[in-house]
């Protein structure tokens, strides 16, 4: 089970559709909060060189919002939502009444709220994929970090870190109409949670 | 002339020399260890992940991913180039804490440990430490020229930097 290569294409097949759901979820209350319609690409589900995975979201020294949140219970992973600076100054300007400053940095009322909106993505994500799969898992209080990509996205390596050097991700893009609102989930379960939620569904290992 | 630039990835190490520079991007938890050799003029830089192989669970493993095991790795690699361990000096960056948790458990403070283990690791050696830029909470890019030996850092908040 160390080896991620081994996965058929059957159970690349499964996770695309936890992506899916979870974020489905997750799309739909980003809609309701912005009262406007959200689209979401396919899911993506990826083996990826640590290397790589930055390049998913502009390469390691783009500079991302990310909200982080630790999954804990039965199948424990890391979260992120990560949106690029010009979407997140317009979901901003969408959601709060007042004007957004236009100044690179962030108030403290504006990385609130973002922390916020991650959140609560962050947990209609996991409570579909909770009622899904039958697991537990819940949210952690959500973290806030704005920084280069590959400083933030590194961070959920770790547990990756200490036996391989690639990671399984499931990442999921939004777009939102013309405004074209980008933003990433990644959940990134620890290595050993592959096989619980390949057990919670049924799907024997050959 | 423009100069030649090394990439580092992650868990991943390299040397440069004539007049070449050596960069790592996107440093959060990971902790990037230079080596410089003023008289050969040899630079090393490793991008390091975790802090101890005691940790792997893989049976082989990458020497450039934990602390112990890739500054003896990078030593070597200099020497076969032509470094000498005894004017090695160190300088190294990143380290940080990319998010601020209320409960703290262990590997949540993995960047205070990797600048920790990274430390003790070049003690072993008798390297001495000439600069560092570690902890606080933001990403940084690091470049190392090898004709000087200075070390660029550069982060978000902070812009650029030389140590």
């Amino acid at each position: 089970m160390n080896d991620f290569k081994g996965l058929g294409a059957f159970k690349l097949d499964v996770l695309k559709e936890v992506g899916n759901i979870g974020a489905g979820n997750a799309a739909t209350a980003l809609s309701r909060l912005l009262d406007k319609p959200v689209d979401m690409a396919v899911p993506k589900v990826k083996l990826l060189p640590f290397e790589e995975i930055a390049d998913i979201v502009g390469g390691p020294e783009q500079i991302v919002i990310a909200v982080f949140l630790r999954v804990e219970g039965d199948a424990p992973g890391n979260m992120f939502f990560i949106i690029e600076e010009p979407s997140a100054k317009r979901m901003m300007h969408q959601l709060l009444s007042f004007a957004t400053s236009e100044q690179a940095d962030y108030s403290e009322m504006e990385l609130s709220a973002l922390c916020e909106i991650g959140n609560i993505l962050g947990g209609s994500y996991l409570s579909s994929l909770a009622d899904f799969t039958g697991l537990s898992m819940m949210p952690t209080v959500p973290a806030i970090a704005t920084d280069m990509a590959g400083a933030i996205l590194s961070y959920g390596l770790l547990q990756f870190g200490e036996m391989g050097d690639s990671a399984l991700l499931i990442e999921t893009a939004f777009l939102e109409g013309r405004d074209m609102l980008e933003g990433h989930f990644f959940l990134i379960p620890d290595p050993g949670s592959f096989n619980k939620i390949f057990q919670a569904l049924g799907v024997t290992s050959e | 002339m423009e100069q030649l630039t090394v990439k580092v990835g992650m868990a991943d190490l390299n040397i440069a020399s004539n007049g070449a520079l050596i960069r790592t991007s996107g440093l959060g938890s990971c902790v990037g260890v230079t080596l410089y050799d003023s008289v050969a003029k040899i630079a090393g830089m490793a991008h390091i992940m975790l802090p101890t192989s005691e940790i792997a669970r893989e049976s082989s493993f990458n020497a450039a991913k934990y602390a112990d095991t890739a500054i003896p790795a990078l030593i070597q690699a200099m020497e076969n180039a032509g470094a000498s361990i005894t004017r090695m000096v160190a300088k190294m960056a990143g380290g940080a804490q990319m998010f601020a948790f209320a409960s703290v458990n262990d590997s949540m403070r993995i960047g205070p440990r990797n600048v920790e283990s990274c430390k003790l690791a070049l003690e072993q050696v008798s390297i001495p430490i000439h600069a560092e830029d570690t902890g606080a909470n933001f990403g940084r890019t690091i470049e190392l020229d090898s004709a000087t030996g200075v070390l660029t850092i550069r982060s978000v908040q902070f812009g650029i930097k030389e140590i």
